[in-house]
């Protein structure tokens, strides 16, 4: 199985268009294939919450958006969650990268991981944790819950899901 | 003249369009001079109006002008290339540059001394950048909505708010009359 083209084959499937990013080495294959899928408009972002601004945009002007980020950036869109996304009642399913989990080999991504559990259930985002590669089985269900009840929802990705860094 | 007085003389002419408009004061401003269900208010999250109106832009037709101010602008500068490199022919983006954080108490921007928005927009690639004093903004700002063609406006005016009522209306309803708005 192709792993990001199962995904993104989930995102079309849900009818989303509009996908915003901001890199990962580990999200570089799904970067990829949304950028090369003609049913999705893909905007690269500067910075998370510029990303979640354009996001509460293309929702409103009726597209289903979603976002691809690092857990890092968890700690750079608290404000950006509460008072936009939250606020106003906006869906935003969020494909996260979760360094600093099993198999990570920088020892800094495990300073915001440590956090990132925490601050999401703080914030009462819903959460799942994909660890195994069948884990995946869930995202179309996640997806659809998503724009069900109208909340940014969290998916976090770690090392062991994407395969692992080879021989780092 | 202030940002209160711009937003009044502008008034006729973005009425009907869909504007995004900048949190604090300016949102409040234009809710009392002329509250339409085309209007999104924001309620928080300061920088992001020019990040919420392209999206706008680049999700549907209808011309979109997104408010903004020099401080809100300096907060997210990383827009600036998003919007160069993401054309939206049906979007504006009103930059009312007064030199100061008006909703916080006018303390002075950097834009207000030496930085230069209009000179930061075109180093980031965007194409029709304009550069207005405050009473010569409305024929500007109708012609940019006529040629659609997205356009940066850069409008100096001078700093100084007026007293006015903060919104009380529930985000929600701003976003789903906004929504019907944009669908109608
Ligand atoms: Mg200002």
């Amino acid at each position: 199985m192709n792993i990001d083209k199962r995904i993104v084959d989930d995102l079309v499937a849900n009818d989303i268009s509009f996908v915003t990013t901001v890199p990962c080495k580990q999200l570089a294959g799904v970067i990829d294939e949304v950028e090369a899928r003609d049913g999705i408009f893909h905007i690269p972002s500067n910075k998370e919450d510029e990303g979640m601004g354009l996001c509460a945009g293309a929702f409103m002007g009726g597209k289903r958006p979603m976002i691809i980020m690092q857990n890092t950036a968890i700690g750079v869109t608290i404000n950006t969650l509460a008072t936009l996304t939250q606020y106003y009642r906006m869906p935003l399913p969020m494909l996260i990268s979760y360094r600093g989990e099993l198999r990570e080999p920088v020892a800094c991504q495990v300073e915001m991981a440590v956090h990132t559990k925490a601050l999401l259930a703080q914030m009462n985002i819903p959460t799942y944790h994909f660890h195994w590669q069948k884990d995946v089985e869930e995202f179309d269900n996640i997806l659809k819950y998503t724009f069900m009840c109208n909340k940014p929802v969290a998916i976090l990705t770690d090392a062991n899901f994407w395969g692992g860094y080879g021989d780092q | 003249m202030i940002r209160s007085e711009i937003l009044r003389e502008i008034a006729p002419i973005i009425r009907d369009h869909l504007v995004v408009c900048n949190i604090g004061l300016p949102s409040q401003e234009l809710h009392m001079i002329d509250d339409q269900p085309t209007n999104f208010y924001m309620l928080g999250t300061m920088g992001l109006s020019s990040s919420i109106g392209l999206g706008l832009a680049l999700a549907q037709d209808k011309t979109v002008i997104s408010i903004d101010g020099d401080g809100s602008v300096l907060t997210n500068l990383g827009t600036l290339p998003t919007i160069a490199n993401n054309v939206a022919d049906n979007y504006i983006l009103l930059i009312i540059d007064n030199g100061s954080y008006g909703s916080t108490g006018d303390q002075p921007t950097y834009a207000g001394k030496k930085t230069k928005l209009e000179n930061v927009a075109e180093a980031c690639g965007c194409e029709n950048v304009i550069t207005v004093q405050d009473k010569d903004l409305g024929p500007v700002l109708q012609k940019a909505i006529d040629d659609r063609k997205m356009t940066v406006i850069v409008c100096k005016c001078d700093s100084g708010n007026i007293k006015l009522p903060v919104i009380t209306m529930d985000p929600v309803v701003i976003r789903h009359r906004f929504m019907q708005a944009v669908q109608a």
